[in-house]
Parts: C-alpha cells; structure tokens; sequence
C-alpha cells in the first residue's frame, strides 16, 4: 500500500520566488532565509518520495471570483506555472498523479469532504515556491522537478474559510485515502503558507513572533489542540493573511501519531520526528516559518 | 438573525468576507483581466475607458484610477486581485502593502527589516497600536517634492 512518511511546512511568499528566479539568494536580504532551507534540502534528496501531495492556495490565479472552491484537487497529469502579472516563473511544468489524485479525491467525497477536481489548471507561487525552496531550481540538463505532486488548493481568499478543525479532519481522512491504495508509493504531505503576515490595510506589516512559535509548538506536540484555534485568534494575533495557517493543519492531521479517518479505524501510533525546524522574519511582509516531520 | 463577524474590531483590516466579495465582484474580475498582457497594454493606454467597459461603480472606478487601495479595499476589493494593478505598473508586493500604510516605500520596509508591526496595541479597535484609525496616516510625512 501507499504510505505517509513525512510532511513538511513552509510559507510560500512570492518574493522568495523572484529572489530564487532572478539570483538574489546570496544578498544579505535573502542570505539568512536560504540558510534555513540547505538542510531540507539535502533531506529532500536522500528522502526523495514517489509522490508529494501538496496543499496550497491559488492567490486569485486559477481561481478568480466566478468559482470559489473550498478544497479542489488536481487530477491532472500537467500543471503550467502561471503567469500572475509578472509573467510565468521560469520552473518546469508540475508533472500530476491522476491515478493517486483520482483515488484520494473518490475516498475523501465518501467520508464526507466535498472536494472539487479540476482537470484543467495553472499553479502560482504558492505551489512553486515551495518546490523551488526544497527542491533548489532544476539544472537545464534535467528541467524537472524530482517527483510527480498533487496540487491540493483551499480557499483561503474569501471568508469564511475552512475552520482549523475541518483541514485537521481532511488530514485524516487524506491519509486513510492515501493507505488504501494498492501500488507501494512513498507520499510526502506539504502545508504550505503563512506564517503571520498581513498584506492590506493600515495595519500591514504585522509579524508575531510569539504566535507563530506558538503554532510551531503546537503544531509539532499538540495538533488536535491547535486546530480548535478559531479564526478570529489567526485574525487578530497572525494578520488577515496569517490564516492560511490553516493549510498546515491539513498536512499535519494526516501524520501517523494522529487517529486515522473519520471513524478512526486506526488507532495513532508514535509522535513524528522533527527532523528539523527553522523560522525567519521577514521575507517581504512575511514570517517563514519552516518544519519538517518524519512519520515513525 | 445577523451572521456572526467578529473581524469587524480589528483596527486597520478589512476581512473579504462574501458580502465584501459581493460588492467588489466586478471590481475583482477587471482586476483578473490584467493578467492579460493585451488588457494590460489596453488599461495603460486608455484607463477610464477600460474601466468603463466593466459594470463597477463610479467610486470603484475612481479609487482605481488613483491606486487607493485602502479604497478599493473598502469598496470590495481583495489585495490578491488589486495585485494586478500593481504588477501592470511595475509594483512589487511590498510596495503595495506599504502603499496602504501612508509609510514611504523605505520605512515600510525598514519597519519590515526590523521584525515588523507590532501586535500590540493593534488587536482591537480602540486600543493605541500604530494600525489605529487615530494614528493614521504613518509615517514621517515629509512633504511631497513641489506640494
């Protein structure tokens, strides 16, 4: 069967992105940031999966106001990167896994997740930059990135947006979708977004350090606890954007130490090893936050 | 019964709820149409009658024409979309967000260098944090070159 081994947590700040794309990672801006991604990387090659499925959201690229999906997954075989207004990053296409995708999304919508599948989408910076960030930007001799990814996107655009105990819920029930397919796959999970960060009004510019280490803590020890955290507490302490936060708690309820599926049928077994954990301010108007976690 | 919003007192923030969706709709999708490098050169070279050809108010219009984005906020946009506009005139993320501040593009960004705002004083309307509507605009305001 297909098999969780580890998840991994990192913002997605487009400017990361055009740093990486325009060569800016040694200036003493972005120097400190890559810093804290030369480990992952390095794991990402000796912990290569078959299959990354990669909760994001689409930053009104794939998905404008006529259609506003809560949870939409990707059956696709391809994803071009998107052209958001300053012309597509130069990243190789993000090769799918309709087969896997296919399966997940019939398991979810049965235990009661009403995903939307999209067969046809461009992917933004908040699926790319993550790549790029744990990946490093593929040689020309070899335009690919290193395995097949998911792309799972949840509305985090217009309020109301999916609780924190509902992404912690999907979790479960993605990972219940993910160990009863046949084929041995090794599957990574990735949450992706936040951390604090507010992009609009006169209170832009907001970080929390307090909080967002908080939600690190939590996130690695307390999970279940985490994801009672009601909107408002994101809103209020992490910025009106720091609620993409809830993405993370999608990727982490799918981790072997939590109960699994709805009914869970089976019982959580050991805590995860973090095998590594990092934490920035600022990259643009952001805090990174960054976590890898290994399934035992 | 009234929906239960208890965004509304947090200072310096407006939440694009479906209500804010539902007034800036068309607001947002002429934001969409910028993706477009042929609607971006068309927008450029003739503003007020690109916008004229999308069913926004006369306010949504003239909050776009003078990148008030603190306006355009208010009047149903969401910074994801009036992105856009800032992409067609070159703007970056940073300078957006700190457009909506009354900062200077460099004490926004050193404010950002410097670990950001701080939460304090800003979770509430009604408490003393730099987001409140009595501290606005921020900022040094050193007057405009010829003002």
């Amino acid at each position: 069967m297909a098999r969780i081994t580890a998840s991994v947590y990192t913002s997605h700040v487009p400017a990361i992105g055009a740093a990486i794309d325009l060569g800016k990672t040694d200036e003493p801006y972005w120097q400190p940031l890559f810093k804290g991604f030369e480990f992952s990387k390095q794991w990402m090659q000796a912990h290569r999966p078959d299959v990354i499925f990669l909760v994001y959201n689409d930053h009104a690229t794939a998905f404008s106001l006529d259609m506003i999906p809560t949870f939409a997954i990707g059956t696709a075989d391809r994803y071009k990167p998107a052209d958001e207004g300053w012309g597509p990053r130069p990243v190789p296409d993000v090769i799918g896994h309709p087969e896997l995708a296919s399966h997940i999304a019939q398991s979810v919508i049965q235990d009661d997740f009403d995903l939307t599948i999209v067969n046809k989408m461009d992917v933004d910076h908040g699926l790319t930059v993550p790549l790029s960030l744990m990946c490093g930007q593929p040689p020309q001799s070899d335009f690919a990135w290193p395995c097949p990814v998911i792309p799972f996107a949840v509305n985090v655009v217009q309020y109301p947006v999916p609780s924190g105990r509902r992404c912690f819920e999907l979790g479960k029930a993605i990972r219940k979708a993910v160990e009863s397919y046949d084929e041995p796959l090794n599957v990574q999970i990735w949450g992706t977004g936040g951390m604090s960060h507010q992009l609009q009004g006169p209170r832009a510019g907001l970080i929390n350090r307090e909080f967002d280490n908080m939600f690190l803590d939590r996130l690695i020890a307390d999970p279940a606890g985490l994801a009672t955290l009601p909107h408002i507490d994101y809103v209020r302490d992490a910025g009106s954007e720091g609620i993409e936060l809830v993405m993370w708690l999608i990727a982490r309820g799918a981790m072997s130490d939590v109960p699994r599926g709805a009914s869970a049928d089976v019982a959580g077994g050991a805590p995860p090893t973090l095998r590594h954990r990092f934490y920035h301010v600022p990259a643009s108007n952001t805090a990174v936050g960054h976590l890898i976690l290994e399934n035992n | 019964m009234p929906l239960d919003k208890p965004y509304l007192d947090v200072p310096g923030t407006t939440i694009f709820d479906a209500e804010q969706s539902r007034k800036g709709y068309a607001l947002n999708q002429f934001c969409m149409s910028l993706m477009k490098a042929e609607n971006r050169a068309r927008f450029k070279a003739d503003e007020r009658a690109y916008l004229d050809e999308w069913p926004m108010t006369e306010d949504q219009k003239q909050a776009v024409v003078a990148r008030d984005l603190n306006r355009c906020i208010a009047l149903g946009g969401n910074i994801y979309f009036l992105a856009k506009i800032g992409a067609t005139d070159g703007k970056s993320f940073q300078q957006m967000a700190g457009s909506m501040t009354g900062m200077t593009e460099t004490e926004y960004r050193d404010m950002m260098v410097g670990g950001g705002r701080s939460v304090e004083g800003n979770r509430k309307i009604g408490e003393d944090g730099d987001a409140q509507a009595h501290r606005q605009p921020q900022g040094r305001q050193v007057p405009k070159e010829g003002a």
